[in-house]
């Protein structure tokens, strides 16, 4: 049932999600459709919020979370799923439960032509390296599908992911409007 | 005391059973190739983590492992090529600062599972002066079979370490470990976390 507000604090309830889950390990590269959800998860002390010098390293990460028993989630934005190709193949091996919620650039409304190519392809990517991929194009929508992949991920050992898309968090256009 | 080849450098085989050596209850990651090859020779145990493959993820998985169990020593052993391709890491683990992390590079300079190719660290690329640059307060550089010793103590001791050791191009022959890695997840965390491993969600 969306509410009036889903459009302004989906990360904030993207964050209660995430306690809801037990999640401790947070890895992300930022991207400003996230930048709500990580100042939270930074002021939380229980979090382990750890930024990574790019996206690949947070899914060795979670791999290394999951064998300690520590949930963990990767946050990036599309152009790190190109990032993350050759690491993912570690958590279908290992069978290691791997949420990523993934903000969109370049479908829908972009301005800068070098998020198009990544953007395109996130989803397909993700697929080919055998992950499972859920979108949500409107604000209602983020929180329901996060926890559909959070909970695909650890009930069923794979890598998953929310697609958060451009739509939901708004276009930047560097003054262009 | 690991002995040196007749290279003068330490022998790579010599180093792992000197380092694992009484190693208690610490988690080792070792990464892909001869890393790998060598924990296994010493002797293949649940506590261990040889990986097949996320070259360049090694000490990452170290990283998530050592904040997900904060009372573990936790080693990663891994090898030139394969710190080389994940030196941000070093970044980020020095960043992250977790006190109960060594990372040991087994140094040979080469490529050892594709034909011997050199490394940049053949070339003078300095991974201990990386790892300080980075931040990492405490590093080791060992060239010599007297300072083994000091480097097991520091691996087996408190605190953030990154350790190189230099050690002949010599290649002994692969004792495989397990290769289903969902089979070397599983042991691992049921060594940590009991049964109980199996039915968390």
């Amino acid at each position: 049932m969306p509410t009036e507000d889903d459009a302004g604090t989906w990360p904030d309830r993207l964050y209660d999600l995430l306690k809801a889950h037990a999640i401790t390990q947070v890895a992300l590269v930022p991207d400003a459709g996230h930048a709500r959800l990580i100042r939270r998860c930074l002021a939380d002390p229980a979090l382990s919020v750890v930024t990574l010098t790019t996206e690949e390293e947070g899914v060795a990460m979670l791999c290394g979370a999951w064998l300690g028993g520590a949930k963990g989630v990767l946050l990036m934005q599309s152009s790190g799923v190109g990032n993350c190709v050759n690491m993912l193949s570690l958590a279908l091996l290992h069978r290691t439960p791997l949420p990523m919620l993934v903000t969109m650039r370049g479908d829908f409304g972009e301005f800068n032509p070098a998020q198009v190519p990544m953007g395109s392809a996130a989803q397909a990517v993700l697929e080919a390296m055998g992950t499972l991929v859920r979108r949500a194009d409107r604000a209602e929508d983020v929180v329901p599908t996060a926890d559909a992949t959070i909970r695909l991920a650890f009930n069923t050992f794979r890598p998953t992911a929310t697609l958060i898309g451009q739509r939901v968090i708004g276009a930047k256009t560097f003054g262009k409007d | 005391m690991a002995l040196p080849e007749p290279s003068g450098r330490l022998d790579r085989r010599a180093l792992c059973r000197a380092v694992l050596a009484d190693r208690g209850d610490m988690l080792v990651i070792a990464g892909l190739g001869a890393p790998a090859w060598d924990i296994t020779a010493v002797g293949d145990c649940a506590a261990n983590l040889p990986l097949w493959g996320g070259m360049g993820g090694a000490a990452m998985i170290g990283l998530g492992l050592a904040l997900a169990q904060p009372l573990r020593r936790v080693l990663v052993i891994t090898g030139d090529g394969e710190m080389l391709m994940g030196l941000g890491s070093l970044a980020t683990i020095a960043v992250t600062r977790p006190p109960n992390l060594a990372i040991l590079v087994q140094d040979n300079e080469h490529y050892g599972e594709t034909g011997m190719q050199a490394t940049h660290t053949h070339h003078g690329v300095d991974l201990v002066a990386m790892a300080r640059g980075a931040g990492f307060a405490r590093t080791l550089l060992v060239t010599r079979p007297e300072q083994v010793p000091d480097l097991r103590a520091a691996i087996h001791g408190a605190g953030l370490l990154f350790a190189l050791a230099k050690i002949g191009a010599g290649a002994p022959p692969p004792v495989l470990p397990p290769r289903d890695g969902a089979f070397l997840q599983a042991r691992l965390r049921e060594t940590i976390l009991g049964p109980a491993a199996h039915h968390q969600s």
